[in-house]
């Protein structure tokens, strides 16, 4: 069966048994091996990837048809010009990650969260977060990278200095 | 945090910097190469049919609808493998095999029965499916002390006709038994360390590459001891080890799961060898926690004796360890039990006696090193349960009676009852420091005023002693291989260079802390030194990363091996300098000419001379150390945890929890810390929510996540950490590791605070998982009373 | 793991979903938000033959208030709901309650209200909040249209009143007056989990103060969610008390029907509906103004 989406800002036709979930798709079929999968009940959120920019949704639990037609950005498309999307930077700058399976699925979620929540709470942090399990670094530096990417991100853009 | 560039905080060149990771700049790009990524041309799938039963003969297994299926290319089963020599394999253990896939008969639910190979993963999904297994129901043996009894055998090809594995002591017991019967005060507890599972988040998996021109076997594995690995294949297939090539990629999370033999990797390796091409398996999670390595599942009686006034006279722990249905706990061979012998924990014992008996079941085998130098969680978890359970018959604070206890600094090195010999330590500093940081005073106080209230407020306090490194070769051996690790270093002309070692990172961030060493002793970037691992064809022999191992066994060897490196560069420097050899000194990470400070050369330096103006010393500047460890290294710690518990429904919100960790010398304390917060997450989970049981049937009810509940950043409490530093003595740079530490003390610590909270209700023991429901009962049970 | 195949009709209109239905009777099944049905079929537990995907019907993916009534479409995903005007006003207190417990905050980026009616998990949480918020559900078929209340719509574990060949379009809420107010409490052992215990309360008080209407209904309970009647007898016409509270939590203990698995023991879970019952209700009636029941 055919499908149509755009991926990281590209366009992909492709086609698909339906069977095929989309976190199979994205890594397989799209060679994005950055989207990872960890378990099969929908439950740790290693396989997060945004949809159609702000929404956060478990790839392992849609099958790929059911992307038709919308847009999927995955780790491997959060960087911007070049530079690292703040989130990014964020889990490094924090120490917000160790073994990095659980990272782009985490930072998915996060970056869904900061567009409905943009100041959030640590609390706030922490219950969005709920969904991703990560078993490396107890938590405490992935809420810390969070607020350190809110921060930034809801920083105004820094005015360009004019000259006197 | 500070960053590269920042000054060095403690006048050191990289030792002891919060360096950011450099592994992270893959893993933030989703740029990692973890085992499913991947993809060789023409390659095949495998997966794997599972047990229905816990204890079954099989009586039929008919592939015929499954080879029917487009796509489905083979059906292996244990027939296939013996024609190959290879339907058992034997375990770490040397004395006991295994089963690769089910011979005759199934031994736990969901062992592997049969394996499907197909050109995709759907299809192989749908030959497991298909295959038939006809099953003939045995009564299943789900316990140790059902197991005693032999009245059912689980291994019936063993010769002896008994589900006992093996007996092991150490101490004396007439001693101990008697100082415990003369004592003033005496505990006698049973607790059960429950069986759980390491479970990280990616799951075990490999891609087998027998290419058929050359006869090499190249195994993608995730394998936290790549080079121990390849020689048990050679050792079981044959293969001469040089045509064997065993590359571990990035590991999504180890915690010890990732240390034995599972039959989806020999499956995968024999059908790449018959059919020449690549065979990927990867685990799916319910595989990975009912098949792979499981942890704990000791049964221990704990019996302390003391004075009226607090000293203890002697400790007594006796076990039932259910081993399930192999004998394939990874432990030293001279180790049945791990160093359970470190059961005495942080205090003075005059007199000590320890024995296990281990059995077969009907469960999964295992008994892996979780997060844990084998076995040390479960001797920490009875000693520190012991103190408690001691403080509450004396009726004194348990912060007094260890601090009476203690092994004194100046005891140090300290020979303990059960034959360890202690590197060095300073209990009664660490746990003050945590006593004041708490606020323990104030929350006593608080504690008395909610008892008066009726509420239940518990302080839990754990001062574990843990006992890693392993080890010294004249005592420690896997299959008879030494456990010493390596590293080897070579400087290229510009000053980089590459650092090899024989561990395998899986997130504890090597790739930063070894570069972190060798810069600090050769004065160079570590930015600038490349680390890699896990590559058997390149990587100089090492036994891997589990067991706390890595920094003060292959850590120790970085710093051997760079100091060789120096040696040479200042043989290179004299001719540089044009100075007598013996004048040349190693003074604030430069060459200098003794006496004169103005005449320097920096390893830079030397580094482009060793390949242009070497003089009269051989060119290069590279080295190679084998590190035998003289002694195994104590990294300790007090950890305090406060929670409140909820009457009505069982539920219990840890409100603080405080780790001060000693763990010698530092190399990164941003990555130490996040050790910490993970292995805490982890000892937090054992505590309140991870357990692998069966029920009297022998099935199975955790075989997924959504049963064996790993904790997430809602459930986790937020971490508190300092520390204290009293550098290992015999260690190159007096560091002790630190990794399993958090998960080795604390499930004490939370444990003891729920039981310190329920103590006026006269409830002494709960076992873990402390459920919410268990809670509940027990305390309904006590308000009955 | 893979799902078994399966033929998939991704509908573009109600009526297209319908007619496919009709067309494949039993083999079809709907595709809503999918984290139910795509689990299961992972694990071969479901193996639909034809899947007819409701994702992109434009006019089921509403929110909105009509006649008094909160009206919320099959492809009305949980966290919409979360978001939306509607429960950011406050005046659905039990479902913002239950759309902050709903499994977690990922899967409620595409689980539905809807899917979890028709999946109607013994454990699961919109149908006991449906039954105390006196929901009904909109099931339409080739034949036409019917509204079934949520205690006919509930017919045993897994199993609701919607046909072969049907589907649930919508389920509505009655909007609560002034003075009506609910609240919904889950145990569960982690984010994630289903419930261990659940319980959902709505009182109306009279002018006077004493309770005029109650809705007491518990999950995790028995083969379904259920309305306990004699607790909301215990409280219909009493001024709002301790003892009221009580005796309506009792007979939620009484009424309540689990089994013993991993997550308690049937002792506890029944003592659980009772306690989860009294928190409900102070909650509701503290979100009416009266707090501090003694
Ligand atoms: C990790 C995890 C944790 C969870 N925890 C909880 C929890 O704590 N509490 C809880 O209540 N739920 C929980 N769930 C279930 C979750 O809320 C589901 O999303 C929900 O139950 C089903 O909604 P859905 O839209 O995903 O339905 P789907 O999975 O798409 O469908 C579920 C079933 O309903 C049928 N169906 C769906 N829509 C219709 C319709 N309009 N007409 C007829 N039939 C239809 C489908 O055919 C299918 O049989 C959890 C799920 C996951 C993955
Ligand atoms: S892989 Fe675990 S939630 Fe998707
Ligand atoms: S970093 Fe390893 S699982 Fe999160």
């Amino acid at each position: 069966m055919k499908v149509s989406l755009k991926v990281n800002g590209a366009d992909y036709e492709r086609d698909v048994e339906p069977r095929v979930l989309l976190a199979y798709f994205l890594r397989e079929d799209l060679g994005l091996t950055g989207t990872h999968v960890g378990c099969d009940t929908s439950s740790c959120g290693c396989c997060v990837v945004l949809m159609d920019g702000e929404k956060a949704v478990k790839s392992c639990t849609m099958f790929a048809v059911m992307a038709d037609g919308h847009e999927i950005t995955t780790i491997e498309g959060m960087k911007k010009d070049g530079k690292l999307h703040p989130m990014q930077q964020a889990f490094s700058d924090q120490h917000g990650l160790q073994c990095g399976y659980c990272t782009p699925g985490m930072m998915a979620t996060a970056i869904a969260f900061l567009k409905h929540n943009p100041d959030p709470s640590e609390a706030e942090i922490r219950d969005a977060l709920s969904g991703n399990m990560c078993r490396c670094t107890g938590y405490n530096n992935i809420v810390k990278a969070v607020q350190q990417a809110a921060a930034e991100l809801s920083a105004p853009a820094a005015e360009p200095v004019a000259a006197s | 945090m500070s960053t590269t560039e920042a000054p060095p905080a403690n006048g050191r060149h990289s030792m002891g910097q919060p360096m950011k990771r450099k592994e992270d700049a893959r893993f933030i790009a989703g740029k990692g190469r973890y085992i499913d990524d991947i993809v060789l041309p023409n390659m095949l799938y495998l997966a794997i049919v599972h047990s229905d039963y816990p204890h079954a003969k099989i009586t039929k297994i008919d592939k015929d609808a499954a080879l029917k299926i487009p796509g489905v290319l083979a059906v292996i089963t244990a027939d296939d493998l013996a024609g190959v020599g290879l339907a058992w394999i034997p375990t770490f253990h040397g004395y006991d095999k295994q089963m690769v896939l089910a011979v005759g008969k199934v031994l736990y639910q969901y062992q592997e029965v049969a394996a499907v190979v197909a050109t995709s993963r759907a299809a192989a999904a749908d030959g497991v499916e298909a295959v038939v297994v006809e099953y003939e129901q045995l009564t299943p043996v789900v316990d140790p002390f059902t197991a005693k009894t032999d009245k059912t055998l689980v291994r019936e090809d063993r010769e002896n006709k008994t589900n006992h594995i093996y007996h092991w002591e150490v101490g004396k017991r007439a001693e101990t038994d008697a100082a415990i019967a003369a004592s003033d005060v005496k505990i006698n507890e049973r607790v059960y360390f429950q069986r759980c599972h390491p479970a990280p988040l990616e799951p075990c998996g490999c891609v087998a590459d027998m290419n058929p021109a050359t006869g090499t076997l190249t195994l993608y594995m995730t394998s936290q001891a790549p080079h121990a690995h390849r020689t048990v294949v050679s050792l079981v297939t044959g293969i001469p080890e040089d045509k064997i090539h065993v590359i571990s990629p990035d590991i999504g999370g180890g915690f010890g799961n990732k240390v034995p033999v599972y039959a989806g990797y020999v499956c995968s390796a024999v059908a790449s060898i018959v059919t020449g091409h690549p065979i990927k398996w990867i685990e799916t999670r319910t595989e990975n926690l009912t098949t792979t390595g499981f942890a704990r599942d000791y049964t221990m009686d704990v019996e302390i004796g003391a004075t009226k006034d607090g000293k203890v006279t002697a400790l007594k722990v006796t076990t039932h360890a259910d081993h399930g249905a192999f004998d394939a706990a990874a432990d030293p061979t001279k180790y049945p039990a791990g160093m359970f012998g470190i059961c005495t924990g942080s205090y003075d014992f005059p007199v000590a006696f320890t024995e296990l008996d281990a059995y077969f079941t009907n469960k999964a085998p295992g008994g892996v090193a979780y997060r844990c130098s084998f076995r040390v969680t479960e001797a920490s978890y009875a000693i520190e349960r012991g103190m408690d359970l001691l403080a509450n018959a004396l009726g004194m604070d348990p912060a007094d009676v260890r601090m009476k206890n203690f092994v004194r600094k100046d005891q140090f090195p300290y020979p303990s009852p059960l034959g360890f010999v202690y590197d060095s330590g300073d209990y009664h500093t660490t746990l003050q420091k945590a006593l004041d940081k708490v606020g323990y005073k104030e929350l006593r106080k608080e504690q008395a005023e909610k008892r008066a209230r009726g509420e239940l407020m518990g302080i839990g306090i754990s001062t574990f002693t843990e006992v890693v490194g392993a080890g010294p070769s004249k005592h420690f051996d896997i299959m008879g291989i030494k456990m010493f690790d390596s590293a080897e270093i070579r400087i290229h002309p510009t000053g980089s260079g590459i650092v090899r070692a024989g561990t395998k990172s899986q997130g504890q961030g090597h790739e930063t802390t070894w570069a972190q060493i060798v810069a600090e002793e050769l004065g160079l970037d570590p930015q600038n030194l490349l680390v890699e691992e896990g590559d058997t064809d390149t990587a100089p022999y090492g036994l891997g990363t589990y067991a706390s191992r890595s920094t003060p066994v292959a850590g120790a060897a970085l710093a051997m091996a760079a100091r060789r490196v120096r040696e040479k560069a200042r043989n290179i420097a004299a001719h540089v300098m044009e100075a007598p050899l013996d004048d040349v000194e190693w003074v604030d990470y430069k060459f200098q000419v003794k006496g004169v400070p103005s005449k320097t050369v920096t390893m830079k330096e030397i580094a482009f001379a060793a390949y242009t103006n070497p003089g009269p010393n051989e060119p290069g500047l590279e080295a190679t150390y084998y590190y035998d460890p003289p002694n195994l290294t104590f990294p300790y710690g007090a950890y305090i945890a406060v929670v409140d518990v909820d009457k009505d429904t069982g539920e219990t919100k840890v409100r603080r929890f405080l780790a001060i960790d000693d763990c010698g010398t530092v190399i990164n304390p941003m990555i130490v810390e996040g050790q910490i917060h993970g292995g805490l997450t982890e000892g937090f989970a054992i505590a309140f929510m991870q357990e692998i049981a069966y029920d009297a049937e022998g099935n199975n009810l955790q075989p997924n996540f959504t049963e064996y509940l790993i904790p997430t950043s809602l459930e986790s409490p937020h971490w508190e950490t300092d520390s204290t530093c009293n550098p290992s003595p015999h260690h190159p740079i007096g560091a002790k590791g630190v990794g399993e530490s958090p998960n080795v003390g604390s499930p004490a610590a939370f444990v003891n605070a729920v039981m310190d909270a329920l103590s006026p209700l006269g409830i002494k023991n709960i076992d873990m998982p402390l459920t919410r429901s268990k809670v509940w009962s027990a305390i309904q049970e006590a308000t009955k009373a | 793991m893979f799902p078994a195949a399966f033929d998939y009709i991704p509908a573009r209109s109600t009526d297209e979903a319908l007619s496919v239905l009709a067309q494949y009777g039993g083999d079809a099944r709907v595709l809503a938000g999918g984290q139910s049905l795509i689990p299961a079929m992972r694990f071969r537990l479901a193996k639909p033959a034809v899947l007819v995907d409701i994702n992109r019907i434009a006019e089921l993916a509403t929110i909105g208030e009509h006649n008094g009534e909160l009206r919320l479409g099959a492809g009305a995903r949980d966290q919409g709901l979360e978001l939306s005007g509607q429960i950011l006003s406050g005046r659905y207190p039990l479902l913002a309650d239950v759309c902050a417990v709903v499994a977690d905050p990922v899967v409620r980026q595409m689980g539905t209200v809807v899917g979890s009616l028709c999946h109607n998990d013994p454990a699961g949480d919109w149908p006991v909040a449906a039954l105390a918020g006196n929901a009904s559900i909109v099931v339409r078929g080739k034949g036409g249209e019917r509204v079934v209340p949520i205690d006919e719509f509930i017919v045993d574990s897994y199993t609701t009143a919607v046909g072969d060949g049907e589907m649930a379009i919508e389920v509505r809420f009655p909007t609560p007056d002034a003075r009506t107010a609910g609240a919904y409490f889950k145990i569960e052992r982690k984010v994630g989990d289903f419930a261990t215990a659940a319980a959902a309360a709505r009182v109306t008080l009279a002018q006077d103060g004493t309770v005029a209407k109650a809705a007491i209904a518990l999950g995790a309970a028995g083969p379904c969610g259920f309305r306990v009647a004699e607790a909301e007898r215990a409280l219909v016409g009493a001024k709002p008390s301790a003892a009221a509270i009580a005796a309506a939590a009792d007979a939620a203990r009484k009424a309540a029907d689990p089994v013993s698995d991993t997550r308690g023991t049937v002792a506890y879970k029944k003592e659980m509906a009772g306690v989860l019952v009294e928190r409900a209700l102070r909650k509701a009636f503290a979100r009416l103004g009266v707090e501090d029941i003694r």
